[in-house]
């Protein structure tokens, strides 16, 4: 796993806010989600379903939509879209396909494959970390479209360019659209949602969910409202192409809607596009300018029925989903399931790891942080090697400071016998009547930082753990010395 | 060329008879392609059944067939046939057009399904036979490569869209071809050519490789003499592909089985609220046929299918909506003619506006008009319903008759530009077999004496979905009939 990027940082503000209001304006999202789906071919033929290839080498005649070939449903894309609809709480219904007609040079057929008014998953919800419940309209199958590479002009966009490039590895490859409903608030929901969302899939084994790679994709309908009234006109933004970018283009979003409504314009229903670099979204078509898709029931294929059987069959396959991992760790544990070390944890896949330390005697506290912060991925390091060091540390046998050095070791070499480190480097337990003569010794040697500190100035405290530190050649606890200065401060 | 009408017999060898002489060693199978292809020589350049003659790959298969047959190796039910494709199915490697601008010069990198299944069964294809453009038409007058003429008079069109390969088997250039049936594609130009003609059930032979004009009706059927060569053909084409989701998921239904059992004791339905517009001739030979039938021991039974008569407007919203869709795929990005302008758009509709021809470009505005937004529930959507009604009309018929009997089509072959300014009296020359397409049932079309200006006409045997078995039993006894 390689997400770590894109694990969300601890919240800038108190998560119990449920809205925020900003100028006195509410913030309304919801968010259409596209995830490929982790199959070997693709949705309608037998290419392969594969990123990253030699442009236009995963191709066949029903990927061309050359003239005669038909699709043939992928029994693994839709069990797969199953799966997501039941692990998103969605009723699983008999559904079909339309034809989603429109002109473009990376849509072969001219028509997408997708499913309209009868989708296979609808009425579900996902729980946010914070126990916030977001609903999930539906969840439906359809399939991707080639990529254009526009060259020359500006922005790589379409208009203005010399000519365009494209490559039909990635048309046909199955999607499901996960669409919420407008139940989002802040921004911060928001990118919870997308985080949480990315996890299921992971622990689902759906998609790989790469928002880089693009098999995870986000639109966000972002409209604001004073509280009570009726939700105002939306704007669609696309082209979020991370987690924090969710949050950078619905907050721009909202600021820019409502300095529109404060200016006494009005906003227009309109897609717009997110631009990273500048930081703005722009316009990318007004609704006046949408296609008529001229949806009709696609006739090449034939409704998708999945018995209750199969279904059952499916829901068993699901594996224990974040939430209730995270809810486990944090029993485990002994630290808040929303917080962040058991978050990123989880969302690594980490957390099955840090639970094999606590269950070989280690204690589970250290060990979360220690793979929260040395392991971005893996761990290599045995489990039971883990739960050495963590006993040594919470049985008073390392400082924090040695542990961490020993923690070093046990990464670079992929393991080791964290005692027999300690004592290579000569780490012996500093018992605190030691530390105490330590500490004394920094007090009668700096007398000024010492006045100061005992007078209020927190500041001082630096000078005096820096000569502690000094005499024990980093060895000391930190927080020991601290502990120990406050005692004689407050004697 | 111009053959006498000899429309219920034929003078030329069926499919059969040549693949047992062949078998047999009694004819090899290059003689028996060079026949044809001396008749082709003779014959197509007025008629013009053709678009395309594969004479060198059709040589080079029928000595391999003879050298199977001289090494005493078993060979396929249709080894050394040779065979005429519409022009709407792909071929491997061999020009593909649908007899449109828009994809002349197109070489599929594959083959359809029954393309593949006849070459199993040791059929060689001899060419693809011309059309009207994307098998949009009644004559084979669209075609953007000029019309097909009828070999029982060439003044006269030979019927459509499958008008190349009912002429090509009519003038002895092939002892059959298949076409595509979607209103009435294969059965109008079988009667008008005198020759059999069948539309199977739907999703009984595979659209694998049938360039699409309206997929829910659209099926694959043969242009053949007799009723038994029919049989043939359809159970080596037909049964389920797994690369047609619509296709069944069983075998094509025995019908080679029932042809000698006679009609005695079989319910033959005369529907009596048929849409009028036939002429006196057509209801002439179908009283004489209902007449020869009852004399046979059948029991003709009079039975109502009052939503047989909105068939036609029915299928004049679903057929061209499909096809809207299915044709926006020639767009000149990747295949095909391209005429380039400054913009992708641009180009995209020159190339339309360039490739397709006037009656296409009707239907796709016709198609385009009836999905918008706002006017789906007037048409596509009340179109789909009055299928519904189609469906349980004749429900209710086949709980009192086992087979329905109407005319083919509703006149002898006309002559070149009598229909051609008026879309709509081409329309109705579809009247009796498009329902059969919108209900996905069968139906055959069984050459049946001539009419008043001596030319053929057919009598059509509709049956319930998957009822090949009845309707063929009963098309075995009307062409005895026809003979006598």
């Amino acid at each position: 796993m390689t997400m770590t990027a894109e694990v969300p940082e601890a919240a800038a503000h108190d998560v119990d806010d449920d809205v925020d209001i900003v100028n006195g304006y509410e913030l309304v999202v919801g968010l259409e989600v596209h995830v490929e789906l982790a199959t070997n071919t693709k949705m309608f033929s037998s290419s392969p379903n594969h990123f990253g290839d030699e442009p236009n080498t995963n191709i066949d005649p029903v990927t061309l939509g050359l003239p005669g070939a038909l699709p043939v449903l992928n029994k693994a894309a839709v069990e797969h879209a199953i799966r997501i609809g039941l692990a998103l709480n969605c009723e699983v219904q008999p559904s079909i396909f339309h034809r989603k007609n429109y002109f473009y040079p990376d849509l072969p057929k001219a028509y997408q494959i997708s499913q309209y008014d009868i989708p296979m998953n609808i009425d579900g919800f996902l729980m946010l970390p914070d126990g916030k419940r977001i609903g999930i309209e539906r969840a439906h199958m359809e399939e991707d479209t080639g990529k254009s590479t526009h060259v020359g002009g500006t922005g790589g966009r379409i208009h203005g360019s010399e000519h365009s490039l494209l490559d039909f590895n990635r048309c046909g490859v199955p999607l499901v659209e996960i669409v919420s409903r407008p139940d989002i608030r802040t921004s911060e929901q928001a990118r919870m949602y997308v985080s949480e969302l990315h996890d299921i899939l992971i622990a689902i084994g759906a998609s790989d969910a790469k928002m880089e790679e693009g098999s995870m994709r986000v639109d966000a309908n972002v409209s604001v409202r004073k509280p009570g009234e009726p939700f105002g006109t939306r704007c669609e933004i696309k082209n979020v192409n991370s987690i924090r970018s969710v949050g950078r283009a619905i907050d721009y979003e909202m600021r820019r809607q409502i300095d529109l409504i404060e200016a006494g314009d009005t906003v227009i229903q309109q897609t717009r596009h997110w631009n990273e670099t500048d930081g703005r979204t722009h316009t990318l078509r007004t609704k006046e300018d949408a296609d008529d898709y001229r949806y009709f029931p696609e006739p090449d294929l034939v409704p998708i029925v999945p018995s209750a059987e199969w279904i059952e069959e499916i829901r068993e396959s699901i594996p224990v989903l974040p939430a209730a991992r995270r809810a486990h760790l944090s029993m485990v544990t002994g630290q808040p399931a929303s917080g962040e070390a058991i978050s990123v944890v989880t969302s690594r896949g980490q957390d099955e790891y840090v639970l094999a330390v606590a269950h070989l005697g280690g204690d589970a506290g250290r060990a979360l942080i220690y793979v929260k912060e040395a392991f971005a991925d893996g761990p290599d390091v045995p489990a039971a090697d883990l739960a050495v060091l963590t006993r040594l540390e919470v049985d008073g046998k390392l400082s924090a400071t040695q542990a961490k050095t020993v923690l070093a070791e046990l990464v670079a070499n992929n393991g080791g016998d964290a005692e027999a480190i300690a004592a290579a480097k000569g780490f012996e337990a500093m018992d605190s009547s030691a530390l105490e003569s330590v500490v004394d010794e920094a007090i009668s040697a700096d007398p000024a930082a010492w006045e100061k500190y005992r007078n209020g100035d927190q500041k001082a405290v630096g000078a005096l753990v820096g000569r502690v530190m000094k005499a024990t050649k980093g060895q000391a606890d930190g927080k020991a010395v601290t502990a120990i200065l406050q005692s004689r401060r407050d004697a | 060329m111009s053959i006498p009408a000899t429309p219920s017999t034929s003078d030329f060898a069926g499919v059969i008879a040549l693949a047992e002489q062949i078998r047999n060693g009694d004819r090899t199978a290059v003689d028996v392609v060079e026949e044809h292809l001396a008749r082709i020589d003779a014959g197509d350049p007025e008629l013009h059944a053709f678009n395309l003659v594969t004479a060198e790959s059709a040589r080079a298969a029928a000595a391999i067939v003879d050298d199977q047959i001289a090494a005493g190796n078993p060979v396929g039910v249709l080894a050394g046939v040779p065979v005429a494709l519409k022009d709407n199915l792909c071929t491997h490697g061999v020009e593909t057009t649908c007899s449109s601008k828009i994809l002349q010069g197109w070489k599929p990198p594959y083959s359809a399904t029954v393309v593949d299944r006849l070459a199993a069964a040791g059929a060689i294809t001899i060419g693809k036979t011309n059309l009207d453009e994307f098998a949009m038409g009644s004559s084979t007058e669209n075609s953007a490569f000029g019309p097909t003429r009828n070999p029982h008079d060439p003044s006269r069109v030979p019927g459509g869209s499958s008008g190349g390969s009912a002429a090509a088997v009519a003038a002895g250039f092939a002892p059959f071809a298949l076409g595509s049936d979607t209103g009435g594609s294969i059965r109008q130009p079988a009667a008008l050519c005198g020759v059999v003609g069948v539309k199977p059930t739907y999703g009984t032979v595979s659209r694998y490789g049938l360039i699409a004009f309206a997929s829910s009706l659209d099926q694959i059927g043969p242009f053949t003499h007799s009723v038994a060569d029919a049989a043939v053909v359809l159970e080596a084409i037909g049964g389920h592909d797994p690369m047609d989701s619509t296709s069944l998921p069983q075998p094509f239904p025995p019908v080679s089985s029932v042809l000698d059992r006679g009609v005695e004791g079989l319910r033959i339905g005369r529907i009596t609220d048929l849409p009028t517009g036939a002429d006196d001739d057509v209801n002439g030979r179908l009283d004489a046929a209902f007449a020869a039938m009852e004399a046979a021991g059948a029991t003709i039974v009079d039975v109502q299918v009052p939503a047989f008569t909105f068939g036609l407007t029915a299928y004049y919203i679903v057929a061209p909506a499909e096809a809207s869709s299915n044709l926006s795929r020639f767009d000149g990005v990747r295949y095909g003619l391209r005429v380039d302008a400054p913009s992708t758009g641009e180009m995209m509709a020159a190339s339309r506006a360039a490739g397709f021809g006037d009656e296409v470009k009707r239907r796709i505005m016709l198609g385009t008009y009836a999905l918008s937004a706002g006017y789906y529930d007037a048409y596509y959507g009340k179109a789909q319903r009055i299928r519904t009604l189609i469906a349980q009309d004749f429900a209710k018929a086949y709980a009192q008759v086992d087979v329905l009997m109407t005319p083919t089509a509703p006149s002898e072959a006309f002559h070149f530009g009598d229909k051609g300014d008026n879309p709509l009296s081409m329309y109705l020359c579809d009247l009796y077999t498009i329902a059969s397409n919108l209900a996905g049932h069968p139906g055959i079309s069984v050459p049946y004496g001539v009419g008043d200006e001596g030319l053929p006409i057919g009598v059509q045997v509709l049956a319930p979905a998957l009822g090949e078995p009845v309707m063929f039993q009963v098309a075995a006894e009307l062409e005895r009939l026809a003979s006598k």
